[in-house]
């Protein structure tokens, strides 16, 4: 796969913070990176490094091959950069916007028009076109900033938390949109919803003090977390006594947790010794029993957990 | 120039997209009107120039131009659309000179609002359209001076409010330069050469000698100068402002 972003040895200080310490990945086209971290962790410095805003207190940034200082003008004309918050010229109509922009960046008459007419189609904007952005509403600011950072078809793009803030409906639209439009781009996208990593993350990177503490697939880090492949089991609750015994006996159960339950069921979760496959073994014992399962399943590990434990104050 | 053109003309647009551009507009042509009757004694005089209009111009630029200039970087701070402009294919020079051509363009406007005064003393009389007309540029020349000083200003701060005193205050000492309460704070430590250097400088002065229809090649540089001078300061500001 071809390099889009290339980020070596990447340093920030201001002052005594060191805000970004020796961070180095490298995008690909077709990859849709998650950039996690807790806040101050130095996700926002990181990007506006990438963007082209702050300059590199040491390392380098290549883009599509152009380096963000020697030939910053190169680079930038192939990012598209949406700041935390999507500022944007609020007496502007969204329509002046996108003119604006794209004039910036030297597009095309024709080209122009028919990427402006896409973005407008592509983010839903018929309706407030002509409405000045500070009277639209957070969602179609945060859309409107989106079409502007992606009206010149970038090969990289910058998201700063697009989706922070919005309603479940406009982080769903967001979402489908940067699924559609990932295909042939290099996408990064800084979050601390990790539900948002699962939903359309093709990796994830999580940042803390500075440092790159993880880089890896969703689901390799969901394997990491503390609670993978542990085995939920719900039972009536006059049988509890039994099904715990029962999955106590299973091999390679290493401790059950109660979970809370109500009048008519119980709930155990069974953590395994070294992640093991335990979901077969722990059915079979309670189903031998003869205890009715209410509900079983495997649980896959919460990003939370392992983003806790990646992240916590060393 | 196609970068600066199309920040010259948003720039503009965000004026009259805002009741900024008529409240100032309006405030600058009835201070002028006013003061050139009442105060300068336009018909009492008798002669037929425009030397009671021009004579408060620096005196109505010295609050109006910083109004002017207060919101150019500051604002962008505030709601951090600076980020969003910086991180467009745009060097932080041509953001400066596009901006600055905005405003300069808008106090322009504005002097030429007040066309009518113009064509009034030429119903009255015969003037000598010459000098007003080097009059007019003069005006224009210093309100670019105002302008640029407030820009740097603006540049320093997130706050308009700040940068509106701020730049008032600065625009007064390049105003006054030759004046004695100016001169004064330098005398003693500063060395003559310099203390008459300092008084060349005055915006007030070298905008006298453009008033009364005098294009002196060395004021017209003055000004230029003070413009490019600072616009490199300005740039250099805001790039500076950018890594922090």
């Amino acid at each position: 796969m071809q390099t889009l972003l290339d980020i070596r040895n990447l340093s920030k200080r201001f002052g005594p913070i060191v805000a970004v310490d020796d961070v180095s990945f490298q995008v690909a086209r077709g990859e849709v990176v998650g950039f996690l971290g807790p806040n101050a962790a130095g996700k926002t410095t990181t990007m506006r490094m990438v963007a082209g805003y702050l300059p590199p207190g040491d390392g380098s940034v290549a883009v599509c091959g152009h380096d963000v200082v020697r030939d910053a003008h190169a680079a930038q004309a192939r990012i598209g950069y949406m700041p935390e918050g999507a500022p944007s010229y609020g007496d502007m109509s969204a329509l002046s916007l996108l003119r604006f922009v794209t004039r910036i960046r030297g597009l095309s008459a024709a080209d122009r028009k028919r990427r402006i007419d896409e973005v407008i189609d592509r983010l839903h904007l018929e309706g407030v076109l002509h409405r000045p952005v500070e009277t639209l509403s957070k969602g179609f600011k945060r859309r409107v900033g989106l079409a502007a950072a992606i009206v010149h078809d970038p090969d990289v793009l910058i998201l700063d938390e697009p989706t922070d803030g919005l309603d479940p409906n406009q982080k769903y639209e967001v979402r489908n949109l940067l699924q559609e439009i990932a295909g042939n781009k290099a996408i990064i996208i800084s979050t601390h919803i990790l539900e948002e990593v699962e939903a359309i993350c093709s990796r994830a990177i999580i940042i803390a003090r500075g440092q790159v503490v993880a880089d890896a697939l969703p689901d390799e880090l969901q394997a990491r977390a503390p609670g993978h492949n542990a085995v939920y089991l719900s039972v009536a609750a006059d049988r509890e006594a039994a099904a715990r015994s029962a999955v106590e006996a299973v091999e390679g159960v290493a401790r059950i947790d109660a979970l809370s339950g109500n009048q008519q069921s119980a709930r155990f979760l069974a953590v395994p010794t070294d992640q093991r496959d335990i979901l077969d073994a722990v059915r079979k014992a309670v189903a031998n029993d003869g205890i009715e399962i209410q509900e079983i399943r495997l649980e896959r590990g919460r990003l939370d957990d392992i983003f806790r434990e990646l992240t916590k104050a060393a | 120039m196609r970068v600066i053109g199309a920040i010259t003309a948003r720039e503009l647009s965000a004026y009259f997209a805002s009741p900024l551009a008529y409240v100032f507009i309006v405030i600058f042509l009835a201070l002028s009107g006013g003061l050139t009757f009442h105060v300068g004694g336009f018909i009492e005089r008798g002669q037929a120039d425009l030397e009671p209009f021009f004579q408060f111009h620096p005196w109505l630029y010295l609050f109006l131009i910083p109004a002017v200039g207060m919101r150019l970087w500051a604002e962008e701070r505030k709601t951090g659309t600076v980020e969003f402009l910086m991180t467009l294919p745009v060097s932080a020079a041509e953001a400066v000179v596009g901006k600055f051509l905005a405003a300069w363009l808008f106090a322009g406007i504005a002097l030429v609002c007040t066309a009518p005064i113009w064509i009034t003393v030429n119903v009255l009389g015969q003037p000598d359209n010459g000098v007003i007309f080097a009059a007019y540029l003069g005006s224009w020349l210093m309100a670019g001076g105002f302008l640029v000083i407030s820009a740097c200003i603006s540049a320093l701060t997130a706050n308009q409010v700040i940068a509106f005193v701020g730049a008032v205050a600065m625009c007064f000492i390049f105003m006054m330069s030759g004046v004695d309460f100016v001169q004064s704070a330098f005398r003693g430590w500063v060395p003559p050469m310099l203390l008459s250097t300092i008084a060349d400088l005055s915006l007030l002065g070298n905008f006298t000698a453009l008033s009364q229809g005098v294009i002196d090649l060395r004021n017209v540089v003055y000004f230029l100068s003070l413009i490019g001078i600072g616009l490199v300061i300005n740039t250099a500001v805001v790039e500076l402002k950018k890594g922090a």
